[in-house]
Protein backbone atom coordinates (compact mmCIF):
# COMPACT_ATOMS: atom_id res chain seq x y z
CA UNK A 1 0.00 0.00 0.00
CA UNK A 2 1.22 3.43 -0.80
CA UNK A 3 1.13 5.80 2.13
CA UNK A 4 1.19 9.56 1.68
CA UNK A 5 1.48 12.19 4.38
CA UNK A 6 0.28 15.63 3.27
CA UNK A 7 1.27 18.55 5.52
CA UNK A 8 0.57 16.52 8.64
CA UNK A 9 0.81 18.35 11.94
CA UNK A 10 0.10 16.68 15.25
CA UNK A 11 -0.08 18.55 18.50
CA UNK A 12 -0.14 16.69 21.82
CA UNK A 13 -2.43 18.16 24.46
CA UNK A 14 -3.76 20.69 22.00
CA UNK A 15 -5.41 23.73 23.62
CA UNK A 16 -3.50 23.46 26.86
CA UNK A 17 -0.44 25.36 28.07
CA UNK A 18 1.47 22.10 27.82
CA UNK A 19 0.71 21.65 24.13
CA UNK A 20 3.68 20.50 22.14
CA UNK A 21 4.15 19.70 18.51
CA UNK A 22 4.69 16.01 17.87
CA UNK A 23 4.73 16.51 14.14
CA UNK A 24 5.29 19.76 12.32
CA UNK A 25 4.05 19.96 8.73
CA UNK A 26 5.33 16.58 7.53
CA UNK A 27 4.87 15.60 3.90
CA UNK A 28 6.22 12.20 2.96
CA UNK A 29 5.51 9.43 0.52
CA UNK A 30 6.13 5.83 1.52
CA UNK A 31 6.18 3.63 -1.55
CA UNK A 32 4.32 0.38 -2.01
CA UNK A 33 6.29 -2.84 -1.43
CA UNK A 34 9.41 -0.95 -0.39
CA UNK A 35 11.40 -1.19 2.80
CA UNK A 36 11.45 2.29 4.30
CA UNK A 37 13.53 3.14 7.35
CA UNK A 38 12.70 6.10 9.60
CA UNK A 39 15.52 7.42 11.74
CA UNK A 40 15.96 10.33 14.12
CA UNK A 41 16.87 11.07 17.70
CA UNK A 42 14.67 10.05 20.61
CA UNK A 43 11.67 12.35 20.72
CA UNK A 44 12.02 13.41 17.09
CA UNK A 45 8.51 12.24 16.20
CA UNK A 46 9.19 8.87 14.55
CA UNK A 47 6.70 6.94 16.64
CA UNK A 48 4.16 9.74 16.40
CA UNK A 49 4.52 9.66 12.64
CA UNK A 50 3.85 5.95 12.22
CA UNK A 51 0.95 5.93 14.68
CA UNK A 52 -0.95 8.04 12.15
CA UNK A 53 -0.79 5.30 9.55
CA UNK A 54 -3.29 3.08 11.37
CA UNK A 55 -5.14 6.00 12.94
CA UNK A 56 -4.03 5.36 16.51
CA UNK A 57 -3.33 9.08 16.38
CA UNK A 58 -5.13 11.52 14.17
CA UNK A 59 -3.53 14.61 12.68
CA UNK A 60 -4.32 18.03 14.10
CA UNK A 61 -3.98 19.33 10.56
CA UNK A 62 -3.25 17.78 7.19
CA UNK A 63 -4.11 14.31 5.96
CA UNK A 64 -2.71 10.84 5.50
CA UNK A 65 -3.70 8.68 2.55
CA UNK A 66 -3.29 4.97 3.22
CA UNK A 67 -4.27 2.96 0.17
CA UNK A 68 -7.87 4.05 -0.41
CA UNK A 69 -8.39 5.44 3.10
CA UNK A 70 -7.93 9.10 3.99
CA UNK A 71 -7.24 10.00 7.62
CA UNK A 72 -7.85 13.56 8.77
CA UNK A 73 -8.59 15.19 12.10
CA UNK A 74 -12.28 14.40 11.51
CA UNK A 75 -11.81 10.68 10.92
CA UNK A 76 -14.29 8.72 13.00
CA UNK A 77 -13.11 6.15 15.50
CA UNK A 78 -15.60 3.65 14.14
CA UNK A 79 -14.85 1.34 11.29
CA UNK A 80 -11.08 1.48 11.59
CA UNK A 81 -10.74 -2.31 11.68
CA UNK A 82 -10.28 -2.77 7.90
CA UNK A 83 -7.46 -0.20 8.02
CA UNK A 84 -5.83 -1.83 11.04
CA UNK A 85 -6.06 -5.24 9.45
CA UNK A 86 -4.08 -3.93 6.48
CA UNK A 87 -1.53 -2.09 8.61
CA UNK A 88 0.15 -4.33 11.17
CA UNK A 89 2.18 -2.67 13.86
CA UNK A 90 4.93 -4.09 16.03
CA UNK A 91 5.42 -1.69 18.93
CA UNK A 92 8.57 -1.06 20.92
CA UNK A 93 8.98 -3.93 23.36
CA UNK A 94 5.92 -5.70 21.94
CA UNK A 95 6.28 -8.49 24.51
CA UNK A 96 4.28 -6.28 26.88
CA UNK A 97 1.15 -6.88 24.80
CA UNK A 98 1.02 -10.63 25.49
CA UNK A 99 -1.85 -11.70 27.74
CA UNK A 100 -3.33 -15.05 26.75
CA UNK A 101 -2.89 -18.38 28.52
CA UNK A 102 -1.02 -19.95 25.65
CA UNK A 103 1.19 -18.67 22.90
CA UNK A 104 -1.21 -20.13 20.33
CA UNK A 105 -4.20 -18.19 21.70
CA UNK A 106 -2.18 -15.01 21.83
CA UNK A 107 -1.11 -15.28 18.20
CA UNK A 108 -4.73 -16.07 17.26
CA UNK A 109 -6.01 -12.98 19.07
CA UNK A 110 -5.34 -10.50 16.24
CA UNK A 111 -6.67 -12.70 13.41
CA UNK A 112 -9.83 -13.53 15.41
CA UNK A 113 -10.47 -9.82 15.97
CA UNK A 114 -10.14 -9.24 12.26
CA UNK A 115 -12.74 -11.85 11.42
CA UNK A 116 -10.66 -14.96 10.70
CA UNK A 117 -12.41 -18.20 11.54
CA UNK A 118 -10.97 -20.24 14.41
CA UNK A 119 -9.35 -22.77 12.10
CA UNK A 120 -7.87 -20.05 9.90
CA UNK A 121 -6.46 -18.33 12.95
CA UNK A 122 -5.02 -21.60 14.22
CA UNK A 123 -3.40 -22.25 10.84
CA UNK A 124 -1.92 -18.76 10.93
CA UNK A 125 -0.54 -19.37 14.43
CA UNK A 126 1.09 -22.63 13.34
CA UNK A 127 2.64 -20.98 10.33
CA UNK A 128 3.80 -17.83 12.11
CA UNK A 129 5.48 -19.56 15.04
CA UNK A 130 7.79 -21.31 12.59
CA UNK A 131 8.30 -18.12 10.62
CA UNK A 132 9.63 -16.27 13.67
CA UNK A 133 12.02 -19.13 14.40
CA UNK A 134 10.31 -21.04 17.21
CA UNK A 135 8.94 -24.56 16.88
CA UNK A 136 5.41 -25.87 17.33
CA UNK A 137 6.11 -26.97 20.93
CA UNK A 138 5.98 -23.34 21.99
CA UNK A 139 2.33 -22.96 20.97
CA UNK A 140 1.00 -24.65 24.10
CA UNK A 141 3.29 -22.82 26.54
CA UNK A 142 2.31 -19.78 28.53
CA UNK A 143 3.83 -16.66 26.99
CA UNK A 144 4.95 -15.60 30.47
CA UNK A 145 7.21 -18.66 30.79
CA UNK A 146 9.30 -17.63 27.79
CA UNK A 147 12.54 -15.65 27.72
CA UNK A 148 12.46 -12.02 26.66
CA UNK A 149 13.70 -12.79 23.16
CA UNK A 150 11.15 -15.57 22.69
CA UNK A 151 8.33 -13.33 23.93
CA UNK A 152 9.40 -10.76 21.35
CA UNK A 153 9.16 -13.36 18.60
CA UNK A 154 5.72 -14.47 19.77
CA UNK A 155 4.52 -10.87 19.83
CA UNK A 156 5.82 -10.32 16.30
CA UNK A 157 4.11 -13.53 15.18
CA UNK A 158 0.90 -12.20 16.70
CA UNK A 159 1.05 -9.14 14.48
CA UNK A 160 2.10 -10.99 11.32
CA UNK A 161 -0.66 -13.61 11.79
CA UNK A 162 -3.34 -11.19 10.56
CA UNK A 163 -1.46 -11.06 7.27
CA UNK A 164 -1.20 -7.27 7.02
CA UNK A 165 -0.17 -5.65 3.73
CA UNK A 166 1.95 -3.05 5.47
CA UNK A 167 4.05 -3.83 8.51
CA UNK A 168 5.25 -1.06 10.79
CA UNK A 169 8.13 -1.95 13.08
CA UNK A 170 9.04 0.33 15.96
CA UNK A 171 12.57 -0.66 16.98
CA UNK A 172 11.74 -4.36 16.75
CA UNK A 173 15.25 -5.50 17.61
CA UNK A 174 15.99 -3.24 20.59
CA UNK A 175 17.50 -5.35 23.35
CA UNK A 176 17.92 -8.50 21.26
CA UNK A 177 21.24 -10.32 20.89
CA UNK A 178 23.10 -9.84 17.57
CA UNK A 179 22.15 -13.26 16.17
CA UNK A 180 18.50 -12.76 17.05
CA UNK A 181 18.63 -9.30 15.52
CA UNK A 182 19.86 -10.57 12.18
CA UNK A 183 17.29 -13.35 12.12
CA UNK A 184 14.45 -10.95 12.79
CA UNK A 185 15.68 -8.38 10.28
CA UNK A 186 16.15 -11.07 7.62
CA UNK A 187 12.59 -12.21 8.32
CA UNK A 188 11.26 -8.72 7.62
CA UNK A 189 13.33 -8.43 4.46
CA UNK A 190 11.98 -11.75 3.23
CA UNK A 191 8.42 -10.59 3.95
CA UNK A 192 9.12 -7.57 1.79
CA UNK A 193 10.25 -9.74 -1.10
CA UNK A 194 6.91 -11.53 -0.73
CA UNK A 195 5.15 -8.27 -1.45
CA UNK A 196 4.74 -6.53 1.91
CA UNK A 197 5.47 -2.89 2.54
CA UNK A 198 7.82 -2.53 5.49
CA UNK A 199 8.30 0.59 7.59
CA UNK A 200 11.07 0.34 10.14
CA UNK A 201 11.90 2.77 12.93
CA UNK A 202 15.43 2.23 14.08
CA UNK A 203 18.51 3.74 15.65
CA UNK A 204 20.75 1.19 13.99
CA UNK A 205 22.26 2.73 10.86
CA UNK A 206 23.71 -0.59 9.73
CA UNK A 207 20.20 -2.02 9.59
CA UNK A 208 19.17 0.97 7.49
CA UNK A 209 22.12 0.50 5.12
CA UNK A 210 21.69 -3.26 4.85
CA UNK A 211 17.93 -3.61 4.61
CA UNK A 212 16.20 -0.37 3.62
CA UNK A 213 15.35 0.76 0.10
CA UNK A 214 14.40 4.23 1.21
CA UNK A 215 14.86 6.28 4.32
CA UNK A 216 13.46 9.32 6.08
CA UNK A 217 15.17 11.41 8.76
CA UNK A 218 13.13 13.14 11.45
CA UNK A 219 14.20 15.88 13.83
CA UNK A 220 12.07 17.79 16.31
CA UNK A 221 8.84 16.76 14.64
CA UNK A 222 10.01 17.77 11.19
CA UNK A 223 11.02 15.66 8.24
CA UNK A 224 14.55 16.81 7.46
CA UNK A 225 15.49 14.40 4.69
CA UNK A 226 14.17 11.49 2.70
CA UNK A 227 15.41 9.44 -0.22
CA UNK A 228 17.74 6.57 -0.99
CA UNK A 229 20.02 5.59 1.92
CA UNK A 230 23.09 5.97 -0.28
CA UNK A 231 22.13 9.59 -0.97
CA UNK A 232 20.95 10.48 2.52
CA UNK A 233 24.09 9.10 4.20
CA UNK A 234 26.16 11.22 1.83
CA UNK A 235 24.51 14.43 2.92
CA UNK A 236 27.21 16.48 4.63
CA UNK A 237 24.67 18.80 6.17
CA UNK A 238 22.79 16.08 8.07
CA UNK A 239 26.03 14.69 9.42
CA UNK A 240 27.35 18.07 10.49
CA UNK A 241 24.09 18.89 12.24
CA UNK A 242 24.33 15.59 14.13
CA UNK A 243 20.98 14.46 12.79
CA UNK A 244 22.49 11.27 11.44
CA UNK A 245 25.36 8.94 12.15
CA UNK A 246 27.04 6.78 9.54
CA UNK A 247 26.84 3.00 9.19
CA UNK A 248 30.05 1.17 10.07
CA UNK A 249 31.12 0.66 6.46
CA UNK A 250 30.82 4.34 5.74
CA UNK A 251 32.76 5.20 8.89
CA UNK A 252 35.45 2.78 7.81
CA UNK A 253 35.52 4.38 4.37
CA UNK A 254 35.84 7.81 5.96
CA UNK A 255 38.93 6.66 7.86
CA UNK A 256 40.36 5.10 4.72
CA UNK A 257 39.79 8.35 2.87
CA UNK A 258 42.31 10.00 5.18
CA UNK A 259 45.03 7.82 3.62
CA UNK A 260 45.48 6.79 -0.03
CA UNK A 261 41.80 6.11 -0.75
CA UNK A 262 39.26 8.33 -2.38
CA UNK A 263 35.53 7.87 -2.36
CA UNK A 264 33.22 9.90 -4.59
CA UNK A 265 30.34 8.54 -2.62
CA UNK A 266 30.64 6.79 0.76
CA UNK A 267 29.84 3.08 0.52
CA UNK A 268 27.24 2.15 3.14
CA UNK A 269 27.30 -1.64 3.13
CA UNK A 270 30.16 -4.12 3.51
CA UNK A 271 29.64 -5.31 -0.06
CA UNK A 272 29.83 -1.84 -1.51
CA UNK A 273 32.86 -1.06 0.61
CA UNK A 274 34.79 -4.18 -0.37
CA UNK A 275 33.92 -3.72 -4.05
CA UNK A 276 35.13 -0.14 -3.89
CA UNK A 277 38.38 -1.08 -2.14
CA UNK A 278 39.01 -3.91 -4.58
CA UNK A 279 38.53 -1.59 -7.52
CA UNK A 280 40.79 1.11 -6.12
CA UNK A 281 43.54 -1.37 -5.19
CA UNK A 282 43.45 -3.15 -8.51
CA UNK A 283 42.93 -0.02 -10.51
CA UNK A 284 46.21 1.57 -9.35
CA UNK B 1 -6.11 8.96 29.21
CA UNK B 2 -4.56 12.05 30.78
CA UNK B 3 -7.95 13.67 31.01
CA UNK B 4 -9.12 11.02 33.46
CA UNK B 5 -6.83 12.16 36.18
CA UNK B 6 -8.18 14.68 38.55
CA UNK B 7 -5.76 16.95 40.26
CA UNK B 8 -3.26 17.49 37.55
CA UNK B 9 -0.40 19.86 38.28
CA UNK B 10 0.00 22.78 35.92
CA UNK B 11 3.49 24.28 35.76
CA UNK B 12 3.44 27.98 36.47
CA UNK B 13 4.59 30.70 38.78
CA UNK B 14 2.56 33.03 40.95
CA UNK B 15 2.03 33.85 44.59
CA UNK B 16 -0.10 30.74 45.11
CA UNK B 17 2.62 28.55 43.61
CA UNK B 18 5.22 29.97 45.95
CA UNK B 19 3.29 29.27 49.15
CA UNK B 20 4.58 26.49 51.37
CA UNK B 21 2.78 23.30 50.30
CA UNK B 22 2.14 22.32 53.93
CA UNK B 23 0.28 25.56 54.50
CA UNK B 24 -1.63 25.24 51.23
CA UNK B 25 -2.55 21.66 52.04
CA UNK B 26 -3.81 22.34 55.56
CA UNK B 27 -5.53 25.61 54.66
CA UNK B 28 -7.36 23.92 51.78
CA UNK B 29 -8.77 21.35 54.19
CA UNK B 30 -9.53 24.10 56.67
CA UNK B 31 -11.40 26.07 54.03
CA UNK B 32 -13.40 23.01 52.98
CA UNK B 33 -14.35 22.76 56.65
CA UNK B 34 -15.49 26.36 57.08
CA UNK B 35 -17.53 26.23 53.86
CA UNK B 36 -20.06 24.31 55.96
CA UNK B 37 -20.49 27.30 58.27
CA UNK B 38 -21.94 29.42 55.49
CA UNK B 39 -25.70 29.43 55.65
CA UNK B 40 -27.02 32.55 53.94
CA UNK B 41 -26.62 34.40 50.67
CA UNK B 42 -24.14 36.92 52.04
CA UNK B 43 -21.81 34.27 53.47
CA UNK B 44 -21.80 32.22 50.24
CA UNK B 45 -21.16 35.32 48.16
CA UNK B 46 -18.32 36.25 50.48
CA UNK B 47 -16.68 32.80 50.27
CA UNK B 48 -17.13 32.73 46.49
CA UNK B 49 -15.48 36.16 46.24
CA UNK B 50 -12.58 34.88 48.34
CA UNK B 51 -12.12 31.76 46.17
CA UNK B 52 -12.31 33.77 42.96
CA UNK B 53 -9.71 36.15 44.36
CA UNK B 54 -7.42 33.20 45.14
CA UNK B 55 -8.01 31.86 41.63
CA UNK B 56 -7.13 35.30 40.26
CA UNK B 57 -3.92 35.35 42.30
CA UNK B 58 -2.90 31.97 40.91
CA UNK B 59 -2.85 33.47 37.38
CA UNK B 60 -4.28 30.22 36.02
CA UNK B 61 -6.78 30.28 33.21
CA UNK B 62 -10.28 30.01 34.67
CA UNK B 63 -11.15 27.25 32.21
CA UNK B 64 -9.05 24.74 34.19
CA UNK B 65 -11.27 25.24 37.22
CA UNK B 66 -14.40 24.67 35.17
CA UNK B 67 -12.78 21.50 33.87
CA UNK B 68 -12.28 20.42 37.48
CA UNK B 69 -16.06 20.33 37.84
CA UNK B 70 -16.54 18.00 34.92
CA UNK B 71 -15.59 14.65 36.50
CA UNK B 72 -18.21 15.00 39.23
CA UNK B 73 -20.80 16.85 37.17
CA UNK B 74 -23.29 13.98 37.52
CA UNK B 75 -22.78 13.78 41.26
CA UNK B 76 -23.49 17.52 41.57
CA UNK B 77 -26.54 17.28 39.33
CA UNK B 78 -27.90 14.31 41.28
CA UNK B 79 -27.41 15.98 44.66
CA UNK B 80 -28.91 19.26 43.51
CA UNK B 81 -31.96 17.54 41.99
CA UNK B 82 -32.39 15.48 45.13
CA UNK B 83 -32.42 18.62 47.26
CA UNK B 84 -34.65 20.40 44.80
CA UNK B 85 -37.43 17.82 44.69
CA UNK B 86 -37.22 15.93 47.95
CA UNK B 87 -36.97 18.72 50.52
CA UNK B 88 -40.23 18.59 52.44
CA UNK B 89 -42.00 21.92 52.66
CA UNK B 90 -45.28 23.30 53.91
CA UNK B 91 -45.64 25.72 50.98
CA UNK B 92 -44.89 23.74 47.83
CA UNK B 93 -45.04 25.66 44.56
CA UNK B 94 -45.56 22.48 42.64
CA UNK B 95 -45.86 18.88 43.54
CA UNK B 96 -46.46 15.58 41.87
CA UNK B 97 -46.59 12.39 43.85
CA UNK B 98 -43.65 12.41 46.20
CA UNK B 99 -41.89 15.21 44.29
CA UNK B 100 -42.26 18.68 45.69
CA UNK B 101 -40.75 21.94 44.59
CA UNK B 102 -40.72 24.90 46.94
CA UNK B 103 -38.92 28.16 47.47
CA UNK B 104 -36.92 26.69 50.35
CA UNK B 105 -35.85 23.70 48.32
CA UNK B 106 -34.63 25.96 45.53
CA UNK B 107 -32.59 27.98 47.99
CA UNK B 108 -31.12 24.86 49.58
CA UNK B 109 -30.33 23.33 46.21
CA UNK B 110 -28.51 26.45 45.09
CA UNK B 111 -26.54 26.50 48.38
CA UNK B 112 -25.52 22.90 47.78
CA UNK B 113 -24.47 23.75 44.27
CA UNK B 114 -22.34 26.70 45.39
CA UNK B 115 -20.84 24.55 48.14
CA UNK B 116 -19.73 21.98 45.57
CA UNK B 117 -18.26 24.68 43.37
CA UNK B 118 -16.38 26.25 46.27
CA UNK B 119 -14.90 22.95 47.42
CA UNK B 120 -13.89 21.88 43.94
CA UNK B 121 -12.40 25.24 43.01
CA UNK B 122 -10.28 25.41 46.14
CA UNK B 123 -9.06 21.83 45.86
CA UNK B 124 -8.39 22.27 42.14
CA UNK B 125 -6.38 25.33 43.10
CA UNK B 126 -4.30 23.18 45.45
CA UNK B 127 -3.64 20.40 42.94
CA UNK B 128 -3.01 22.72 39.99
CA UNK B 129 -0.41 24.73 41.88
CA UNK B 130 1.24 21.99 43.96
CA UNK B 131 3.17 19.08 42.52
CA UNK B 132 2.11 15.66 43.82
CA UNK B 133 5.55 15.24 45.33
CA UNK B 134 5.18 18.49 47.27
CA UNK B 135 1.87 17.21 48.60
CA UNK B 136 3.44 13.95 49.70
CA UNK B 137 6.32 15.85 51.32
CA UNK B 138 3.88 17.99 53.23
CA UNK B 139 1.92 14.95 54.38
CA UNK B 140 5.14 13.51 55.70
CA UNK B 141 5.96 16.74 57.46
CA UNK B 142 2.47 17.02 58.93
CA UNK B 143 2.52 13.41 60.13
CA UNK B 144 5.93 13.77 61.77
CA UNK B 145 4.60 14.08 65.34
CA UNK B 146 3.15 10.57 64.97
CA UNK B 147 6.68 9.20 64.99
CA UNK B 148 6.46 9.41 68.76
CA UNK B 149 3.87 6.65 68.77
CA UNK B 150 5.98 4.52 66.39
CA UNK B 151 3.92 5.30 63.34
CA UNK B 152 6.13 4.57 60.27
CA UNK B 153 5.97 8.10 58.87
CA UNK B 154 8.92 7.82 56.49
CA UNK B 155 7.69 4.53 55.03
CA UNK B 156 4.23 5.93 54.50
CA UNK B 157 5.68 9.01 52.82
CA UNK B 158 7.86 6.83 50.61
CA UNK B 159 4.88 4.67 49.66
CA UNK B 160 2.94 7.81 48.83
CA UNK B 161 5.62 9.27 46.62
CA UNK B 162 6.21 5.94 44.85
CA UNK B 163 2.48 5.57 44.29
CA UNK B 164 2.40 9.08 42.84
CA UNK B 165 5.39 8.32 40.66
CA UNK B 166 3.59 5.25 39.34
CA UNK B 167 0.55 7.16 38.17
CA UNK B 168 2.12 8.67 35.05
CA UNK B 169 4.04 5.44 34.43
CA UNK B 170 0.87 3.40 34.49
CA UNK B 171 -0.95 5.93 32.34
CA UNK B 172 1.82 5.68 29.74
CA UNK B 173 1.86 1.92 29.99
CA UNK B 174 -1.93 1.72 29.63
CA UNK B 175 -1.92 4.00 26.59
CA UNK B 176 0.83 1.91 25.05
CA UNK B 177 -0.88 -1.41 25.66
CA UNK B 178 -4.24 -0.08 24.48
CA UNK B 179 -2.60 1.12 21.29
CA UNK B 180 -0.93 -2.24 20.78
CA UNK B 181 -4.20 -4.13 21.24
CA UNK B 182 -6.07 -1.64 19.06
CA UNK B 183 -3.54 -2.34 16.34
CA UNK B 184 -4.45 -6.01 16.79
CA UNK B 185 -8.07 -5.21 16.11
CA UNK B 186 -9.62 -4.57 19.53
CA UNK B 187 -12.42 -2.00 19.58
CA UNK B 188 -12.73 -0.51 23.02
CA UNK B 189 -16.15 0.78 23.89
CA UNK B 190 -18.02 -1.08 21.18
CA UNK B 191 -20.58 -3.83 21.40
CA UNK B 192 -22.60 -4.93 24.41
CA UNK B 193 -21.63 -4.68 28.05
CA UNK B 194 -20.11 -8.17 28.25
CA UNK B 195 -18.07 -7.54 25.12
CA UNK B 196 -16.86 -4.23 26.49
CA UNK B 197 -15.80 -5.76 29.77
CA UNK B 198 -14.07 -8.58 27.93
CA UNK B 199 -12.17 -6.12 25.78
CA UNK B 200 -10.38 -4.90 28.91
CA UNK B 201 -8.82 -8.28 29.71
CA UNK B 202 -6.11 -7.74 27.06
CA UNK B 203 -5.19 -4.49 28.83
CA UNK B 204 -5.44 -5.51 32.46
CA UNK B 205 -3.27 -8.62 32.29
CA UNK B 206 -0.32 -6.94 30.53
CA UNK B 207 -0.75 -3.98 32.86
CA UNK B 208 -0.52 -6.18 35.96
CA UNK B 209 2.49 -7.99 34.56
CA UNK B 210 4.32 -4.80 33.71
CA UNK B 211 3.51 -3.00 36.95
CA UNK B 212 4.92 -5.92 38.91
CA UNK B 213 8.04 -5.86 36.83
CA UNK B 214 8.37 -2.07 37.14
CA UNK B 215 7.93 -2.37 40.92
CA UNK B 216 10.49 -5.13 41.10
CA UNK B 217 12.99 -3.14 39.02
CA UNK B 218 12.40 -0.08 41.16
CA UNK B 219 13.04 -2.03 44.37
CA UNK B 220 16.31 -3.37 42.97
CA UNK B 221 17.34 0.06 41.71
CA UNK B 222 16.69 1.57 45.12
CA UNK B 223 18.56 -1.15 46.97
CA UNK B 224 21.52 -0.98 44.63
CA UNK B 225 21.78 2.72 45.33
CA UNK B 226 21.89 1.95 49.03
CA UNK B 227 18.42 3.01 50.04
CA UNK B 228 17.76 2.43 53.69
CA UNK B 229 14.88 4.04 55.37
CA UNK B 230 14.77 5.29 58.89
CA UNK B 231 16.51 8.02 60.81
CA UNK B 232 18.84 10.57 59.40
CA UNK B 233 17.78 10.79 55.78
CA UNK B 234 18.20 14.37 54.65
CA UNK B 235 15.78 16.02 52.26
CA UNK B 236 16.48 17.05 48.70
CA UNK B 237 13.46 19.32 48.63
CA UNK B 238 13.41 21.39 51.79
CA UNK B 239 10.10 22.97 52.68
CA UNK B 240 10.44 26.55 53.85
CA UNK B 241 7.81 28.39 55.85
CA UNK B 242 8.08 32.08 55.09
CA UNK B 243 6.40 35.38 55.88
CA UNK B 244 3.86 35.10 53.10
CA UNK B 245 2.69 31.81 54.55
CA UNK B 246 2.06 33.56 57.86
CA UNK B 247 0.13 36.23 55.97
CA UNK B 248 -1.96 33.54 54.26
CA UNK B 249 -2.83 31.99 57.59
CA UNK B 250 -3.84 35.44 58.90
CA UNK B 251 -5.98 36.05 55.81
CA UNK B 252 -7.68 32.72 56.37
CA UNK B 253 -8.32 33.64 60.02
CA UNK B 254 -9.81 36.96 58.90
CA UNK B 255 -12.04 35.08 56.43
CA UNK B 256 -13.23 32.85 59.27
CA UNK B 257 -14.03 35.78 61.54
CA UNK B 258 -15.90 37.69 58.83
CA UNK B 259 -17.77 34.52 57.93
CA UNK B 260 -18.81 33.98 61.53
CA UNK B 261 -20.12 37.56 61.62
CA UNK B 262 -22.20 37.44 58.46
CA UNK B 263 -23.66 33.97 58.78
CA UNK B 264 -27.09 33.84 60.33
CA UNK B 265 -27.79 32.08 63.60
Amino acid sequence: MEITFEHVTHSYDANSPMANLGLDDVSLKINDKKFTAIVGQTGSGKSTLVRHINALLKPTAGKIIVGDRVITSETNNKNLKPLRKKVGMVFQFPESQLFEETVEKDIMFGPMNFGFSESEAKDAAHKMIELVGLNQDYLQKSPFDLSGGQMRRVAIAGVLASNPETIILDEPTAGLDPVGRHEIMDLFKSLQTKGKTIILITHNMDDVANYADEMAVMSQGKLVASGLPSDVFNSQKLLEDDLLTLPQSAQFAQSLAKKYFQFDKLPITIDELSAEIKQQVNGD
Amino acid sequence: MNKLIMGRYLPGDSLIYQLDPRGKFLLTFYFVGIVFFANNVASYVFLMAFVLFAVYLSKINFGFFIKGLRPIFWLILFTVLLQLFFTPSSHPIWHWGFLTLSKESMVIASYIFVRFVLIIFISTLLTLTTTPIEISDSIESILKPLKKVNFPVTQVALMLSIALRFVPLLVDETTKIMDAQRARGVDFGEGGLIKRIKSFVPILIPLFVSSFSIAYDLAIAMESRGYKDGEGRSKYRVLKWSKRDNVTVLVMLAVTIILLFIRSY
